[in-house]
């Protein structure tokens, strides 16, 4: 009989639905980055900019160098005032910057660049921000500087001159 | 100390008149002359005892009894008085004593305004509501006791949280509250008369009230918690497609589907199946609902208690329910749809027909974007989050013949309705997409998109206002919602166009410039309150052209529990709101600033309320009227 039979699937249909839910409730659900400031480097992958390919974390940062993470983004203001700082460390052979996009669209973040110039040798994207969270961001803009895969000092908000001073001595 | 052993034991003799109730309604069901006089009193004193137990809760709170769990837990010595009778509601274990207060005042009034209602309807009923009623006192005597007793007593309380410290709020969950469990009567209703056949249109014309009455509720609740999200979240919205706002917007839809088939089936006796399926699914989607908002299953901003046992029980009640009715409706439910059922293609039952698959599109589209990340964390353990452009891209172009509908159903006649004199419709409909034109060509995204979402929301804007002034008398109510909700995607699309925000970080002193705005930060004033102490920023913003206007954002320091909240300042004319709120950057004199322009804010309030009068119209028409 053709009720029987969508009676049958529908209580099948409720018993799965029922069952996830069950399983669902024994799972915690608060999504917690994997490290935490003045830690390793966390482990992802990313996509780039420019190249078609995807990076790993692990190869960014494995020369013995300086790195600085930028963390920015076309339609942050703040991000555009320190670009020329960012301009003039990229001069210093000793640090290597590597910028994450965060949360742009890649012809506003190309446009930019065009603009004012690329410090960066690579650009992370982060569309959806899962990235800046793994890093433990929280805005745009912020900074990382990272010696031997291990962040060694964190800035928020928009560099000056004064830091720029200062990473500048830590890196000599 | 002693009016939480009233409260408990108030509690406890709730449950066992609720299983009295269960006895006497079998008793009664089987020999049946005339109501028991005891199933009337025991509902009557049943209410009251849940309404003892939730003034004594009351009494604890306002007397700061901090020997009761739930008012350390939740209050404060230095809290304003109103804000500790909202606390009652406004943590977990006494909300859900609110739940069952509401669910058994309605229970009692079902059976006082249904006299002329078959007397084994009201019995079943009466029996299916009590089942409901014996679940929610277990839940709350077993999982949440509002009355827990704590030794050695606490001096001062942990406070309510300072977001939920507002007039709005304080509101927001009884009214909707109203509507969920209003929907519970329609639920018992709809499977008693499923059980005993007695879906007719004498039952529809008696059911569709409390279907207007809860539906009513439902709007005005969701209205006062968008609202509120709009001023005190600080993120400048007032929708957000979280999880918690789609929940309630789940029964919502389904209620707003049900009072139209209720119509048809009123007048016509037609989509029976309609009827019950979505009876039975506005009051599971409403316990759906509270399942995913309490057992945190959900990651949200809304998320109150983090106890898995709950949602365990929680989830096999709702479970239970549902394979009830399932099971009900299989084996009860008999097709007695009158004879003249074939559907002539221009009437009024069809366009109701139609807007009903579209109402379920929209329903499975918010359901899926709300449930689907549950499956997938479970099934393969990825974490993702469904944001705004999910719902934006999958429900607007649906909008367009949605809206259309919307325009001709009312005016087609039931059974059969003639092409003629329909000139004016083409006409209005011309006119629109021009006007749609004009307004739209300068902004170039999401051109045709928008163009048709708002000639269609014109359209109906046209047609309903018309009907205003040509056919009076007829319908009120109905072209007062159908012109609201035009009113209602008209002010959320331009809206959404022409909003525009300003997000900077300034210090004291600086000035910001942009094409067209002039921001300056002129100081700062630290202000101290009973329970709070607060940062106010002084700024002064120019537009284009020359006109200056000084906003005041606020940051509140709560000293319990310590929270900083922002409190946006808003200026509000009928073209526009201007929204500004600021926040601390961490580690720097910098504050964030947030400067927001969006136009028409205020309709979408105001044409909410009228969607919600309309309602209210048709929920107080005497019956000759009709």
């Amino acid at each position: 009989m053709k009720s029987k039979f969508f009676l049958f699937i529908s209580l099948l249909i409720f018993l799965i639905i029922f069952f996830i839910f069950y399983k669902g409730l024994q799972k915690s659900n608060i999504y917690k980055p994997s490290v935490e400031l003045n830690n390793k480097i966390p482990e992802y992958s990313s996509s780039l900019l420019d190249l078609d390919r995807e990076i790993n974390y692990s190869d960014i940062f494995k020369s013995e160098n300086y790195y600085l993470l930028n963390i920015w983004s076309s339609w942050c203001v703040p991000c555009r005032a320190e670009h020329d700082l960012l301009m003039d460390l990229s001069k210093n052979k000793k640090i290597t910057l590597i910028g994450l996009n965060y949360k742009d669209n890649i012809n506003n973040a190309k446009e930019f660049l065009n603009e004012l110039g690329n410090p960066f040798k690579l650009i992370l994207v982060d569309v959806d921000g899962i990235q800046a969270i793994e890093w433990g961001a929280i805005g745009v803009p912020e900074s990382f500087l990272i010696y031997k895969n291990e962040v060694l000092k964190k800035y928020i908000g928009p560099l000056d001159k004064n830091l720029l001073n200062q990473i500048k001595l830590l890196i000599e | 100390m002693l009016s939480s052993y009233i409260g408990y034991y108030s509690l406890i003799i709730g449950l066992i008149s609720s299983l009295l109730l269960v006895y006497f309604s079998l008793k009664n069901f089987k020999n049946y002359q005339f109501l028991d006089i005891k199933i009337l009193s025991l509902t009557f004193l049943q209410f009251l005892f849940v309404m003892i137990s939730f003034i004594s809760l009351i009494i604890s709170f306002l007397l700061s009894d901090f020997s009761n769990e739930t008012v350390f837990n939740n209050s404060h010595t230095t809290k304003p008085i109103f804000y500790k009778i909202a606390g009652v509601w406004g943590n977990h274990e006494g909300s859900l004593l609110l739940w069952l207060l509401v669910l058994t005042l309605f229970t009692l009034i079902f059976l006082l305004k249904t006299k002329n209602q078959p007397l084994k309807y009201r019995v079943l009923t009466t029996l299916f509501q009590q089942i409901i009623i014996i679940g929610f006192f277990i839940f709350v005597i077993k999982t949440s006791n509002p009355f827990n007793y704590i030794f050695p007593t606490p001096k001062e309380g942990l406070g309510l949280n300072p977001i939920l410290q507002d007039p709005v709020l304080a509101i927001h969950p009884p009214i909707l509250y109203l509507g969920y469990v209003g929907s519970s009567i329609i639920f018992s209703s709809a499977l008693a008369a499923t059980a005993l056949g007695y879906i007719s249109k004498n039952w529809a014309s008696h059911i569709k009230k409390w279907v207007l009455g809860s539906w009513i509720f439902l709007t005005l609740g969701i209205l006062l918690g968008s609202i509120w999200a709009y001023y005190e979240l600080g993120w400048g919205g007032f929708w957000f497609w979280d999880p918690v706002e789609n929940v309630s917007l789940l029964p919502w839809l389904v209620l707003t589907t049900l009072l139209h088939c209720i119509l048809a089936l009123e007048k016509r006796l037609i989509l029976t199946s309609w009827v019950i399926i979505l009876s039975i699914s506005a009051f599971t989607l409403s316990m759906c609902g509270t399942f995913l908002v309490r057992s945190g299953i959900l990651n949200s901003v809304h998320t109150f208690a983090n106890d898995p046992e709950r949602g365990i029980f929680i989830l096999i009640f709702l479970f239970s329910l549902i394979f009830i009715s399932i099971i009900i409706f299989f084996f009860f439910h008999e097709k007695n749809e009158s004879t003249n059922i074939n559907f002539f293609w221009l009437s009024k039952e069809t366009a109701i027909l139609i807007n009903n698959w579209f109402m379920m599109y929209f329903l499975s589209v918010v359901l899926i974007g709300t449930v689907y990340p549950i499956f997938l964390d479970v099934l393969t353990s990825d974490k993702i989050s469904v944001g705004p452009p999910f719902y934006h891209k999958l429900i607007a172009p649906f909008l367009i013949p949605f809206l259309f509908m919307m325009a001709i159903g009312p005016r087609l006649k039931w059974i059969k309705s003639n092409i003629e004199n329909k000139v004016h419709l083409i006409l209005a409909l011309i006119s629109s997409i021009l006007i749609t034109f004009l307004i739209v060509k300068n902004f170039n995204f999401n051109f045709l998109i928008n163009i048709t979402v708002i000639s269609g929301a014109l359209f109906l804007f046209y047609i309903t206002l018309r009907d205003f002034f040509i056919k009076k008398n007829r319908s009120n109510s109905q072209k007062i919602s159908h012109f609201g909700f035009s009113l209602l995607i008209l002010s959320i699309m331009l809206n959404n166009i022409f909003s525009n925000e300003i997000i900077t970080n300034l210090k004291v002193g600086q000035i910001f410039n942009s094409s067209n705005t002039k921001i300056t930060f002129s100081d700062i004033n630290q202000k101290k309150e009973k329970n709070y102490k607060s940062i106010i920023g002084n700024f002064i913003i120019e537009s284009k052209n020359g006109k200056t206007e000084k906003f005041a954002p606020e940051l509140r320091i709560y000293n319990q529990p310590n929270i900083i909240t922002s409190e946006a300042d808003i200026k509000t004319t009928l073209t526009k709101d201007e929204f500004m709120t600021i926040n601390v950057v961490q580690n720097q004199d910098y504050f964030n600033i947030r400067y927001q322009v969006k136009p028409f804010m205020i309709w979408i309030w105001l044409s909410v309320i009228l969607i919600s009068f309309g309602g209210l119209i048709s929920f107080f028409k005497k019956e000759y009227e009709k």
